[in-house]
């Protein structure tokens, strides 16, 4: 299946208005290229005495030229050596630069460091002016016009090359090929340039766009092509010494540059828009609405009312799902979520990469993007009702009472501008704060979160702080205000186990001291077990238990939650066992199988399994879903299988 | 098969010491766990090991040996820690895992090799033409060890390589290390900053702080009887030791 998920991106560009028109237009005039000099010269040749230089008539639609030739004729047939010359000269940029901007790569370093900084040094220089410059070594001409323009544009390309090429340099893939033996010229071949040859293809195609309208601008100059021969901007330089008898002799040629370069331009950008887009082919799907709400048949008897009255409730959650446009209709990625986090409670949400953890949470806090349709039978937060529509209202309300931390620290925060600033920010934002109170407010905050002499950390950029400080200055963002719930995804697994352990201490701190409510997302089980009162695990968009963190180890009662516990290795495991594994793979959310979800992966499945789905029941100790719950399983059986394993 | 052996190694970043003459030694057919905090100078020696890193002083030997860094033949391979950037997107699996197989190997053998290896790793040489996009961290990191088998190194560096899995799917290629040891006496140094992880796959341990290593010895000695204040940092570090619920 070589390359598909590409070509399906790119074919997503057609789906795009300005994709299709655009790539309509190329093609048309790639066509008229190819036939236009075959099918009209002779009547672009044409002399007709009569009507030198006559206006637009039903004969001559943009009327003639000074020797009574047919200026539509004529433009069309100039299609196809404006275009040679615009593909020729892009064609030399794009050699030119790719020389020039992989030859860092290949040369040793200190010739390397020479090229790039030639290179930049061309760079600065306005294209137009490099082009003159050349136009004129070159001599005038259209071969001149070729070279000038070409090289003119190779700067930007090598620029564009050499940044491509770095990052994929820098890539554990390269390093691995060399470690192999794998040499310079062969790693450059294989790995480098096939992975920045879409890009650079796009890139062309934009600078195709350009390189016409500079043609068109040098043969306008008088600089490109002479007569007899003629390309559009030779027609628009005789066109317009004309302009005041027949000014259908400049508009055509120039209103053909114009739509091409536009043309070329555009189907670049919305290729190159349409690559840059993660998720394949689906992420420009119109928005899907989901389909009716099926009755809640997944609310068991304890899911009814939070536990404990509802006055303590910070979040209320009842049947959430969270869909996603697929290629095939809406893909549900959380389906049916219902729990409730009571005042200073602190509840662990763990699962498998893509059982729904941080969407689940995004949806909690409002920030589910625009593609995803969020839908629930209820969902409050302090008893505000955030299905309503959002007001500025109550954004302030969320900006105050809600944080959000999330596992990359460095992607939270603004790159060029100080923390402390960023931190004010929030305050004179959401609480009215003057400059000054603000920044204060800031330091303070930053010193809660023990960052050793805030004062001058403040002034610093996010870049300055260390991985874990860095995680700390954005909890201490979200205590700006006095939040009633922290909501935390993956706050530590980018981290160190001992900056980990130090960012879990002052979750909890923050806890304890101001009875703040906490919502922790984590792959870990054991993460989660260390600072929660209560767990939830999902598999597969669904809570399938519910139970005391205190019980996790030892007392869980879905065959998923003892995997989960016993995958991971502790300072007691026993060494002279393979560690169990979780056999098999995640469900695909698109592809969600009827009956249990864990069936195909769980040791006790039995044919009810299969196809009937069971529901999350609740009693004294917790919810779970399950057919089988509590059911002991044989340690054999919580498998070490060694084949297809995940 | 081979020993590995740092001597008086010091490699530094312009004015940053990474890593300040350290010397260790991975013995034959041994697991030697490294442990420490990020920016302690681990990978800057897993780099150094396979000629990534710029050396400033010190030796790095094979058996005695200094470690070859040019040419076709590479007997140090290393694994890197993140299983979305070590394999080429645009290569099939099968591809990516010849690399390393010297060139003069015929067609039909490097395929036979490329089989042996995927089914090795439990990937299944069936796989051999799935690209990397349709595998999981887990699968990912599994053939980046095939790959690393495929250059028949005497030794592996193996950098955190199960630091950016889900702890569900760690398991699986922890055992795939230890087995792999056993089966082909590999030598192998295995970072982590994890204590239960370099615990269950590793013999010995050598614990980093700083740049210099501050405590080594057998992996259940140093973990019963710690006499670095860093190690018992770390001790106390692993998940689920601590327990911080509030009292309600
Ligand atoms: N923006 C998005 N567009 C489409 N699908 C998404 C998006 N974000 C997440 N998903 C999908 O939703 C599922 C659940 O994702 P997520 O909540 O991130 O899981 P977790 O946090 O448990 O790893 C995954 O299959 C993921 O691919
Ligand atoms: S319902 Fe059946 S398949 Fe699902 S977890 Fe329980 S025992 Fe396993
Ligand atoms: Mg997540």
């Amino acid at each position: 299946m070589t390359g598909t998920p590409s070509r399906r991106r790119h074919l997503s560009a057609l789906r795009t208005p300005l994709g299709v028109v655009t790539a309509l237009l190329a093609i048309t005039v790639l066509v008229l290229a190819v036939v236009a000099p075959i099918l009209w010269t002779d009547s672009a040749k044409a002399v007709d005495t009569d009507d030198i230089l006559a206006g637009p008539s039903a004969e001559h639609w943009a009327g003639t030229d000074n020797l009574g030739r047919d200026i539509v004729f004529r433009t069309l047939v100039a299609t196809r050596l404006s275009i040679e010359l615009a593909l020729s000269a892009t064609l030399i940029a794009v050699v030119v630069g790719l020389v020039l901007g992989v030859a860092p790569q290949l040369l040793g370093r200190r010739a390397g460091r020479l090229v790039t900084a030639s290179i930049n040094i061309a760079v600065a220089f306005p294209g137009l002016l490099l082009a003159l410059f050349f136009a004129v070594v070159f001599g005038i001409g259209a071969t001149g016009a070729v070279l000038a323009i070409g090289l003119a544009g190779a700067p930007s390309f090598a620029r564009l090359v050499q940044t491509m090429v770095a990052g994929v340099v820098s890539l554990d893939y390269v390093a691995a090929a060399r470690t192999a033996g794998v040499g310079r010229f062969r790693i450059l071949v294989r790995h480098v340039l096939p992975n920045v040859a879409e890009p650079l293809v796009v890139n062309a195609t934009i600078g195709a766009g350009g390189a016409l309208l500079a043609f068109a601008g040098l043969s306008f100059l008088g600089l490109g092509v002479q007569a007899p021969a003629y390309d559009w901007g030779r027609l628009l330089f005789d066109g317009v010494s004309a302009l005041y008898v027949n000014p259908g002799a400049a508009l055509v040629p120039g209103l053909a540059v114009l739509v091409t370069g536009l043309s070329f331009n555009l189907f670049g950008e919305s290729i190159a828009k349409a690559v840059g887009v993660p998720t394949q082919g689906t992420a420009l799907a119109p928005r899907t609405v989901v389909a009716p709400r099926r009755s809640t048949d997944h609310a068991g008897p304890a899911t009814e009312a939070p536990v404990g009255g509802t006055d303590d409730v910070v979040l209320d959650v009842r049947d959430l799902e969270v869909a996603f446009p697929g290629a095939d209709g809406p893909v549900q990625v959380v389906r049916g979520v219902t729990f409730a986090v009571r005042r200073g409670e602190a509840v662990g949400i763990v699962g498998e990469s893509g059982s729904g953890k941080s969407l689940t949470a995004l949806a909690v806090s409002q920030l589910v993007d625009d593609l995803g349709q969020v839908d629930a039978e209820r969902l409050r937060f302090l008893g505000e009702d955030l299905l309503t529509s959002d007001t500025a209202a109550r954004r302030k309300m969320l900006g105050t009472s809600m944080a959000m931390v999330f596992q990359d620290p460095m992607t939270s925060f603004n790159p060029t501008r100080r923390i402390g600033g960023q931190l004010a920010e929030v305050s004179r934002h959401h609480h009215g704060l003057d400059r000054k109170q603000a920044m204060a407010r800031a330091v303070d905050r930053l010193g809660a979160v023990r960052i050793p002499a805030p004062e001058r950390r403040a002034r610093q950029y996010p870049h300055e702080f260390s991985g874990g400080m860095r995680q700390r200055a954005m909890i201490g963002m979200g205590i700006m205000g006095s939040p009633s719930l922290i909501i935390a995804d993956e706050p530590t697994t980018a981290l160190d186990v001992t900056v980990q352990q130090q960012v879990l201490d002052l979750l909890a701190a923050i806890r304890r001291e101001d009875d703040v409510a906490l919502v922790l997302i984590s792959h870990d089980v054991t993460v989660v077990g260390e600072v929660c009162d209560r767990v939830l695990v999902m598999y597969a968009g669904r809570i399938v238990e519910d139970l005391p963190a205190a019980d996790l180890a030892t007392a869980g009662r879905h065959p998923y939650t003892q995997a989960l516990v016993a995958a991971v290795p502790s300072m007691d495991t026993a060494l002279d066992e393979p560690l169990a594994v979780i056999p098999g793979r995640p469900v695909d959310p698109a592809d969600v199988p009827p009956g249990c979800a864990y069936a195909a992966r769980c040791p006790l499945a039995t044919e009810r399994c299969r196809v009937e789905d069971p529901p999350l029941a609740g009693d004294e100790r917790g919810r779970v879903a399950c057919w089988h719950a509590g059911e002991p399983i044989e340690p054999m059986q919580l498998s070490t299988t060694r084949t297809d394993v995940p | 098969m081979s020993e590995l052996r740092f001597e008086d190694l010091t490699v530094r970043y312009g004015a940053t010491t990474a890593v300040d003459d350290v010397s260790l030694v991975v013995p034959t057919g041994r697991i030697v766990g490294l442990v420490g905090e990020s920016g302690s100078g681990k990978s800057t020696m897993a780099r150094a090991a396979v000629g990534l890193a710029p050396v400033e002083s010190g030796r790095i030997l094979l058996d005695g040996e200094p470690v070859p860094l040019r040419g076709h033949r590479r007997p140090v391979q290393m694994v890197f820690q993140d299983p979305f950037s070590s394999l080429d997107p645009r290569m099939s699996i099968g591809e990516s895992v010849a690399e390393p197989i010297p060139r003069d190997v015929r067609r039909a053998a490097r395929r036979a090799e490329v089989a042996r290896l995927l089914d090795l790793v439990h990937i299944g040489s069936a796989r051999a033409d799935a690209r990397p996009s349709e595998m999981s961290g887990g699968q990912r990191q599994r053939v980046a060890l095939a790959r690393a088998l495929a250059a028949q190194p005497a030794v592996v560096v193996a950098d955190e390589i199960t630091s950016a899995l889900d702890v569900s799917i760690q398991g699986t290629v922890l055992n795939l290390v230890r087995e792999l040891q056993a089966e082909l006496g590999l030598s192998i140094l295995f970072i982590s900053h994890n204590l239960a992880v370099v615990r269950y796959v590793a013999s010995d341990v050598a614990v980093m702080h700083r740049g210099r290593i501050v405590e080594q010895g057998p992996t259940a000695q140093v973990l019963a009887t710690p006499s670095h204040d860093y190690t018992r940092d770390l001790l106390a570090a692993v998940p689920g030791t601590t327990r911080r619920r509030s009292p309600r």
